[in-house]
């Protein structure tokens, strides 16, 4: 519904104004006088600090050694009995290493189904001619209005129904309860369907006269032709995904497989002593979603303004 | 020719529900028959163990949602909502408005601004547990978030959603600031627009839908607020940050259910209200525009 504010900046230029002054007015202090500079640098810093704080405390309590450094009545800013095996103690005694590669399977597997059932459902709006075509996509569009958190203990009861939910589950049945109820996504078929109908249909009728089936044209012509917008949902379910926290929270029963955001209120309340453990283990945690936002920016980006739905 | 177009047509039904048929499934089994459960759940009060149960009707989750359970977890859920929007918007705004500008270095600010959209909703819990919590938190003795004091805890929690948000916010209203063409500032202060009044009379009408689709993300947010409740404050203190979910998932036992479920229908129609809401707004702005 934004999509029209991810746009570049318009082409700069205002060519009937015939001055030589730079581009930038110099009625804004701003950009062109040293102290206007300054004077941004020193905002942009001061918010920078406020944003950063808290993750630097984060990281000097993961490094403040044991209780007795932890609990101090008067608190410091720098790190007391620096201890840098918190990072290390995380995996070793807080065990976060199953939680963290728990997390890393369900997020794939919620992502690859996501991207391809909204993919195939996509398509099918954006090119096929079906009977009860709009209701079928007002039933789409109408999940957005029932998250999981509004319809979360009637799932957790079918769970138990379908008994994905034990005390003592097999391995693959924690993860059926993971995964279930987002092999679809209504913000998938949405985006990936806006880019699809960017695409001429003349295209897929001459694809249609040289013998490609529609499977054929949505694999080999419509998906690469809008890998930009599948890239940006999939960088988006990735980042959903990996960052749920009440379904886990409430579908898993056995704490061993539970994922790594679940696991970091395990890690507090099972370790008063050790709140190091449990600080260090969150930086842990964030550290995947970190690595997608620098290396997919653009995409992510591009998902966040197109449908920041959730 | 007809009898071709026919085949042509009913086997691009076929293919059309066959490349839906998974998708369908998954919302009808955990979006749309959860729905009509906790509506079954919400009809019925169940005992222990046993299998009765009696009916107590629509009448029964109108109880339910006249309660002052209910309605306290609705008001502290708008107290969060008040707490957290205003303030995440405008950090955002103002950071997007610093932020947008060419200096040297500042694509370091921008991805500094960003960063919090790595930050989960408990990844940011823990984070600020280092802040706010009573034994290791940098601010244990201010009490102006004191977890132990009710206005202390609501603040102390709103504040870490705030913070986790501040990315997301940066990021949209960026994106936002980079779509008005650069032409229309200049123009502005050709015409002698000094930088507030060019703020208030361009840049914010120009933003203005992604300002209002902002509100709505932060309004759902909001809504949906349970694990900064749990993990700083486990509700407390007398109850005082018991959110609407964090009451619902707390009633899901046997016995419980009835009042957990027509809670949940609750938060439907709230969400509902909410969306509508945003719907008709948009709409007039469409009108307004064109």
């Amino acid at each position: 519904m934004t999509a029209e504010t991810t746009g570049t900046p318009g082409p700069a230029g205002t060519p009937d104004v015939p001055t030589p002054r730079p581009r930038r007015n110099p009625r804004t202090p701003g950009e062109s006088t040293p102290i206007g500079k300054a004077l941004w640098y020193v905002a942009l810093t001061a918010l920078a600090l406020l944003v950063l704080f808290p993750l630097y405390m984060t990281f000097i309590r993961a490094i403040s050694g044991g209780a007795a450094s932890l609990f101090q009545k008067k608190p410091r800013l720098t790190p007391v009995d620096t201890d840098l095996g918190s990072f290390w103690s995380a995996f070793t005694e807080g065990k976060l290493a199953f939680p963290m590669l728990q997390s890393l399977i369900v997020t794939v597997i919620i992502v690859v189904a996501q991207t391809v059932t909204s993919t195939m459902a996509a398509y099918a709006f954006a090119f096929l001619n079906f009977p009860f075509k709009k209701l079928m996509f007002g039933i789409v569009m109408g999940t957005l209005l029932l998250p999981i958190e509004v319809t979360l203990i009637a799932n957790v009861q079918t769970m138990y129904d379908i008994n994905l939910i034990n005390i003592n589950p097999e391995y693959l049945q924690t993860v059926g309860a993971l995964t279930v109820p987002f092999l679809a996504s209504a913000l998938g078929v949405f985006l990936i369907r806006q880019g699809f109908l960017g695409i001429p249909r003349d295209l897929l009728d001459a694809a249609r006269l040289d013998g490609y089936s529609d499977v054929d044209f949505m694999w080999r012509v419509a998906v690469p032709v809008t890998k930009p917008i599948v890239g940006s949902f999939v960088v988006i379910s990735f980042l959903t995904a990996y960052n749920q926290y009440v379904w886990p929270r409430f579908a898993v029963k056995r704490e061993s497989y539970q994922t790594v955001q679940v696991a970091l209120r395990g890690f507090i309340t099972e370790n008063p002593n050790q709140l190091n453990w449990g600080f260090a283990a969150a930086l842990i945690a964030a550290i995947p979603v970190l690595i997608l936002l620098i290396f997919f920016q653009r995409q992510l980006v591009r998902g966040l303004t197109a449908g920041a739905v959730k | 020719m007809s009898a071709v177009g026919q085949t042509r047509r009913s086997k691009e039904t076929v293919l059309a529900y066959a490349m839906l048929a998974p998708l369908l499934v998954v919302f009808a089994a955990f979006y749309y028959y959860p729905f009509y459960r906790l509506i079954e759940f919400g009809l019925f009060q169940k005992y222990g163990n046993s299998s009765d149960q009696d009916f107590v009707g629509f009448q029964g989750i109108l109880d339910v949602l006249k309660s002052d359970d209910f309605l306290s977890g609705l008001w502290i859920t708008i107290k969060f909502m008040l707490y957290t929007v205003p303030a995440g918007l405008i950090l955002g705004v103002l950071m997007a408005v610093a932020a947008h500008r060419k200096l040297r270095g500042i694509k370091i600010y921008q991805t500094i601004f960003s960063s919090t959209v790595a930050s989960s909703v408990a990844v940011s819990s823990v984070v600020f547990l280092t802040l706010v919590n009573k034994q290791a938190g940098y601010f244990q003795n201010v009490a102006w978030l004191d977890l132990e004091t009710t206005g202390g805890a609501m603040r102390a929690v709103a504040l870490s959603a705030v913070w986790q948000n501040i990315g997301l916010t940066f990021i949209i209203v960026l994106a936002g600031l980079q779509a008005i063409p650069e032409d229309v500032n200049e123009a502005a202060a050709l015409d002698g627009y000094g930088p507030i009044r060019r703020f208030f009379r361009i840049t914010v009408p120009m933003i203005s839908p992604t300002l209002l689709f902002l509100v709505v993300v932060l309004v759902v947010y909001a809504l949906q607020a349970y694990a900064p409740i749990e993990i700083l404050t486990a509700g407390g203190p007398q109850r005082s940050t018991e959110t609407l979910l964090f009451k619902i998932v707390n009633n899901q036992g046997t016995t419980d259910l009835q009042v957990g479920a027509s809670m949940a229908i609750g938060l439907f129609l709230f969400t509902l209200f909410v969306s509508v809401g945003q719907f008709i707004l948009l709409n007039r702005r469409v009108h307004y525009d064109s």
